[in-house]
């Protein structure tokens, strides 16, 4: 009796709180704009009184299913064509914890919407705002940074690195070379 | 005596009693109440199912949920309720038939019951967390694998399979041991009751087919946690690997369900027919033979993956030869009913359900094992029908019929007769009008697993029929249900033999008292109770202080020795504990593993401490006298 | 005039015949065993008796019903193996027509090599193939195990990655036969079907020869479907689908470059008509939700530009 209490009791929590890492979101209600300054990078505001910022990255950072579809984007946009696999060809490795442009969600997906000198090109009205943030999602997992216990596991494909899920998170640095923040 | 006994047998009062419990009786209500829980849950998951399906293009449950829903329905009733509820009967039933005061590892039976339960509660707690699994109860790779299953809803599927299977093959140990050795002298094995032998073969049909399954959903966690490869082809792993290893466990586990319920038909026929089931060796061996040929059938369930030509002939005659051994038992069951002086209580009256509604299934298997017909109809709604019609027809026909029989032994108190009538007969009403109309549907072209279909498809108003069916059916049930809550508490008492049936549970008071017999009784025929003089031998010089036992030859049934069983106790709940947190962790992490064997060891510690109490010799050697 | 379903029992080749020919035999077989033993079941049950029995001779008759069932179940095996064998006759044909049927979570992608590579076909959700001659069937998955079957023509056989598998089929009449996913393959596993259109051979020729030409250059398109063009290039379209003839190349998604020819939209869910193919462009996920469409945020007049332009696209 009392197991069956407690259970209900857990359930009805449940169903309120932590589902978020589990919901498959289909149409996220993200009102990102890919509008020039539609994602603000800095904390800092002038007059200590921050702008109206539309939309966060936040929801898809935890959530399994999207950092899921991020991965299979990442290989059907083509982001391996440059980054391979998180190892870096002729684009910069992902999978390591230097970022040249800083790791927060929304420099990464500054990063993808605008582009950035020598040679990554600007998605900016190529990949709808939903799946950018799925994106910088699962860039975000390949370092450890994102996704826990909910990050990728290994994909169905000759093993190049291991599953997401199994890296342990790396605190980010600035790669050498980088300009200052 | 009896005074003694009670006092040695009694599991005191109180929480901390409840929790240590160790009785059989008491654990196998446990399973049958919280198996038939589940499968109210199951039943309402279904009823979304058919409510979705009641029309084209219904937008009342989107295509994840549904996901969920089926997979849970499926998971539920396989693992959650089927295969439990028959442990459950098991527990109950078995030491009672043969004689015995309790299971041979009681702590065990306790620990299979909590580990199940836990199970159970991991499956529905990640449900309401939308952390339920979505990929089927079957689980096929890559689907179910990492890269097409994120998140952790499909480890939550591995893990209630290996809680699930852990119960099963707890309480199949512990069958298999009682059976052999716990039989009241004289039970020889070929005057064990039926039942009894059905729950032996289940038993090592469950010690052969489970550990195939916890392999496999092994294999799929550590694919999913750790990035092995046992199922990825470019790694030199393999998807059919899954679905080899997976039905090389699922087949003889619908056996595993329906052989109990052939065992219920053969207690139950008795008492309403008057005459002991005729055939005794026929069913004997055509149950032991059924047994075996299930786990030679599997691969008819992968007659569309491809496979050779000669391999799927191989599986097509033996799915063919199994219809062998369960015609002669029916055969044999024709035979005891033919022309007998039937009395039609609601118990006959589901075993008459289960043969005109198993007879369907047994049939649409025929042709299932038919490579040509299975081409055409498999993944279908066909198939749905097959499946519901066997195991709804085959096993829960069956148990609702023995929940008539022996809730008078579990409780002392009668269901309500006029009440059971009437739920029969909207259960096999309602139960055939929702399912006889999806062999149409598969034939049409309806798949399985399919949350919606297109207005043009012609398969709306079937549906919508079935939908409105299953209403009735669950009607049916709910008036079981109705009727076992009201006359557990305001029933006509029950006697000890209600039903004047033949075999030794009726012997003991309703319910039993904790010490199950007073005298442990002496057997020398096959029916004890309508053949035997009143006057039954005993057996003596079994110590009433303690909670000392008989254990008997295998085959013979003689006074071999005396041992004492296990009494109550908090190690089981401990264990089931421990092993819930090192494989729900382990969901997570690796270390889970190793943190449930650091926690395991004091338990097992426990568990296994020697209980230095000794046995002081007796002036009489345990015998046997006439009462 | 697109079918939403198939019957099984209404072959259309071959194969779907000798499969519908097993399963009356089966069926006559299973009919009259099911009423004698209802029969068996009513007469027995219905006229109770004394309970004494004359055991040996009923364990007789028990014995009796075991052999006929074996018997029966010998003539049925001999039944269901013959049938199964003869079920790819034209394995050794000379005019087999080959495609290769790759199956994607939720949609078919169909290949028709030519003698050359430019001139392969690459189409999806619609197998078009001539009356009367075989057709030779590759199929691959490229995600997850999916089941190609149309109950008129022929069984099911599962795409499993790792195993790619060949099948025949065959129409022996011209029509439109509807075919569906048959292994659940995720989200959207209820709209993966598809098309098997089989015409004469003259009409699949010219079906073939137009579905190899390019998408019509800009100077042949309409004012409104040029600005279509310029949307779909410079949107989100060119991300994921190919229009041969044109910048776009992506193979994620299913070839455009005859989208208006097509009779289904979105794995045979929707009709390819005007609305539908507008509803699908703006907002794929209210159609199919979960699928990996995703909606084309455009204003009503872009919309209506780019459904000009993929509907010029025959």
């Amino acid at each position: 009796m009392r197991h069956r209490l407690a259970a209900v009791l857990v359930a009805a929590l449940g169903a309120s709180a932590g589902c978020k890492h589990e919901t498959h979101d289909v149409r996220p209600a993200q009102e990102l704009s890919q509008s020039p300054g539609g994602v603000v990078l800095s904390t800092l505001f002038a007059g200590g009184v921050p702008s109206a910022i539309a939309g966060t990255l936040k929801d898809s950072q935890q959530n399994a299913y999207a950092m899921n579809e991020g991965k299979r984007l990442f290989d059907a946009y083509n982001c391996t064509g440059c980054h391979a696999h998180g190892g870096g060809a002729i684009g910069p490795a992902l999978m390591d914890a230097k970022w040249i442009y800083g790791s927060s969600p929304e420099n990464v997906y500054q990063t993808i919407v605008e582009g950035r000198p020598n040679g990554m090109p600007s998605f900016r009205g190529k990949i709808p705002d939903f799946q950018v943030a799925q994106l910088v999602a699962y860039v975000r997992s390949m370092p450890g940074l994102a996704g826990g216990f909910w990050a990728p596991g290994r994909n169905d494909a000759m093993q190049v690195k291991p599953g997401e899920n199994t890296v342990s998170a790396q605190a980010p640095v600035r790669a050498p070379g980088a300009p200052p923040p | 005596m009896n005074d003694a006994l009670a006092a040695t047998w009694s599991p005191g009062r109180g929480l901390s009693a409840w929790l240590r419990e160790v009785r059989h009786t008491e654990i196998g209500k446990r399973f049958v109440v919280t198996a038939f829980l589940f499968f109210a849950a199951g039943g309402i998951e279904a009823a979304l199912m058919r409510l979705q399906l009641s029309r084209p293009a219904n937008a009342m449950v989107g295509p994840d949920l549904y996901n969920r829903l089926f997979t849970t329905h499926g998971s539920t009733m396989m693992f959650l309720f089927a295969v439990p509820v028959m442990q459950g009967v098991g527990t109950f039933i078995v030491p009672l038939m043969i004689g015995a005061r309790n299971l041979a590892f009681p702590r065990l039976s306790a620990y299979s019951y909590y580990v199940y339960l836990v199970g159970g509660l991991l499956l529905y707690v990640g449900f309401s967390f939308r952390a339920g699994p979505d990929a089927g109860w079957f689980a096929y790779t890559p689907l179910s694998g990492p890269a097409f299953s994120p998140g952790k809803r499909m480890d939550v599927w591995a893990q209630m399979i290996t809680f699930t299977e852990l119960s099963a093959l707890a309480t199949a140990v512990n069958l298999v041991v009682t059976i052999f050795k716990l039989r009241a002298p004289g039970m020889s094995i070929t005057r064990m009751p039926l039942l009894v032998w059905a729950f032996l073969v289940v038993a090592f049909m469950i010690i052969f087919a489970m550990p195939a399954v916890v392999v496999a959903s092994s294999c799929l966690a550590l694919d999913r946690l750790v990035g092995t490869h046992f199922f990825n082809h470019a790694e030199g792993g393999d998807h059919l690997l899954w679905q080899h290893m997976f039905w090389f466990f699922a087949h003889p586990e619908v056996y595993i369900i329906f052989l109990p319920g052939l065992g219920m038909i053969s207690a139950i026929l008795p008492a309403f027919t008057r005459r002991r089931v005729l055939g005794y060796d026929v069913v004997v061996l055509a149950t032991v033979t059924t047994g075996f040929v299930a786990f030679g059938v599997w691969v008819h369930h992968m007659f569309a993956a491809g496979l050779p030509q000669l391999g799927d002939s191989y599986f097509t005659a033996s799915s063919l030869i199994i219809t062998i051994p369960t015609g002669l038992q029916l055969f044999c069951w024709l035979a005891t009913l033919w022309r007998a002086p039937l009395r039609f209580a609601t118990p006959l009256l589901f075993v008459l359900g289960f043969f005109v509604t198993f007879v369907v299934g047994g049939l649409t298997g025929v042709m299932l094992a038919a490579v040509p017909i299975d081409l055409q109809v498999h993944d279908t709604m066909f198939v749905v029908a097959h499946l519901h019609y066997v195991l709804i027809g085959g096993a829960v026909f069956p148990l609702l019929g023995g929940v008539y029989y022996w809730f008078p032994k579990a409780t002392g108190r009668l269901l309500n007769e006029r009440a059971g009538k009437l739920s029969f007969w909207l259960t096999l009403l309602g139960f055939n009008a929702t399912f006889f109309p999806l062999h149409m549907l598969g034939l049409h072209g309806m798949p399985r697993r399919v949350y919606t279909y297109l207005p043009g498809s012609g398969w709306h108003h079937l549906n919508l029929f079935a939908t409105v069916a299953s209403g009735v059916l669950a009607l049916g049930v709910l008036i079981t249900f109705l009727n076992v809550i009201v006359s557990h508490r305001r029933g006509q008492r029950a006697e000890a033999n209600p039903w004047q049936a033949d075999s030794l549970e009726w012997a003991v008071p309703s319910p039993p008292p904790p010490y199950n017999f007073a005298d442990i009784p002496t057997v020398s025929s096959r029916a004890p109770l309508w053949e035997e003089p009143s006057a039954r031998g005993v057996v003596t010089g079994l110590a009433t202080d303690q909670r000392e036992v008989v254990v008997t030859t295998l085959l013979d049934a003689a006074p071999d020795h005396r041992t004492i069983l296990a009494g109550p106790s908090i190690w089981p709940l401990a264990a089931a504990a421990v092993t819930g947190v090192g494989f729900i962790v382990s969901m997570f992490t690796p270390w889970g593993l190793p943190v449930a064997v650091a926690l395991g060891v004091p338990v097992m510690v426990g568990w296994f401490w020697p209980k230095g109490r000794p046995t002081p010799l007796h002036a009489e050697q345990p015998g046997t006298k006439a009462a | 005039m697109m079918p939403a379903s198939g019957y099984a029992l209404a072959p259309a080749g071959p194969q779907a015949a000798r499969l519908a020919q097993v399963f009356w035999a089966f069926f006559a077989v299973c009919a009259v065993v099911y009423v004698v033993v209802v029969a068996l079941l009513l007469l027995g049950a219905l006229r109770p008796g004394a309970a004494a029995v004359d055991e040996p001779a009923r364990l007789r008759l028990v014995a009796a019903g075991g052999v006929l069932t074996a018997l029966t179940l010998v003539g049925l095996l001999v039944v269901s193996i013959h049938g199964g064998h003869q079920l790819n006759p034209m394995r050794g044909a000379k005019d087999v027509l080959t495609v290769q049927v790759i199956g994607r979570q939720w949609w078919w992608e169909l290949r028709y090599p030519g003698t050359a590579p430019d001139q392969e076909v690459v189409t999806a959700n619609e197998l078009h193939v001539p009356v009367g001659r075989p057709v030779l069937l590759r199929l691959v998955s490229r995600d997850v195990i999916h089941s190609f079957w149309v109950p008129e023509l022929h069984g099911k056989r599962d795409l499993i990655p790792g195993h790619d598998s060949t099948t025949y089929i065959q129409a022996d009449r011209a029509g439109v036969f509807r075919g569906q996913c048959a292994e659940f393959c995720g989200t959207q596993h209820a709209q993966m079907g598809f098309l098997v259109i089989a015409e004469p051979e003259e009409k699949f020729q010219a079906w073939l020869s137009a579905q190899r030409t390019p998408a019509p250059p800009q100077e042949a398109l309409s004012a409104e479907a040029r600005r279509g063009q310029d949307l779909f290039l410079h949107g989100t379209c060119v991300m994921c689908h190919r229009v041969a003839g044109t910048s776009a190349g992506a193979t994620m998604g299913p070839d455009l470059t005859h989208v208006g020819s097509r009779a289904t939209l979105a794995a045979g869910s929707l009709p390819n008509v005007h609305d539908h193919l507008r509803r699908w462009v703006a907002d794929a996920q209210s159609v199919k939700p979960g699928s990996h469409m995703p909606p084309t945020p455009l204003s009503a007049a872009d919309q209506d530009s780019l459904v000009t332009y993929l509907e010029a696209l025959r």
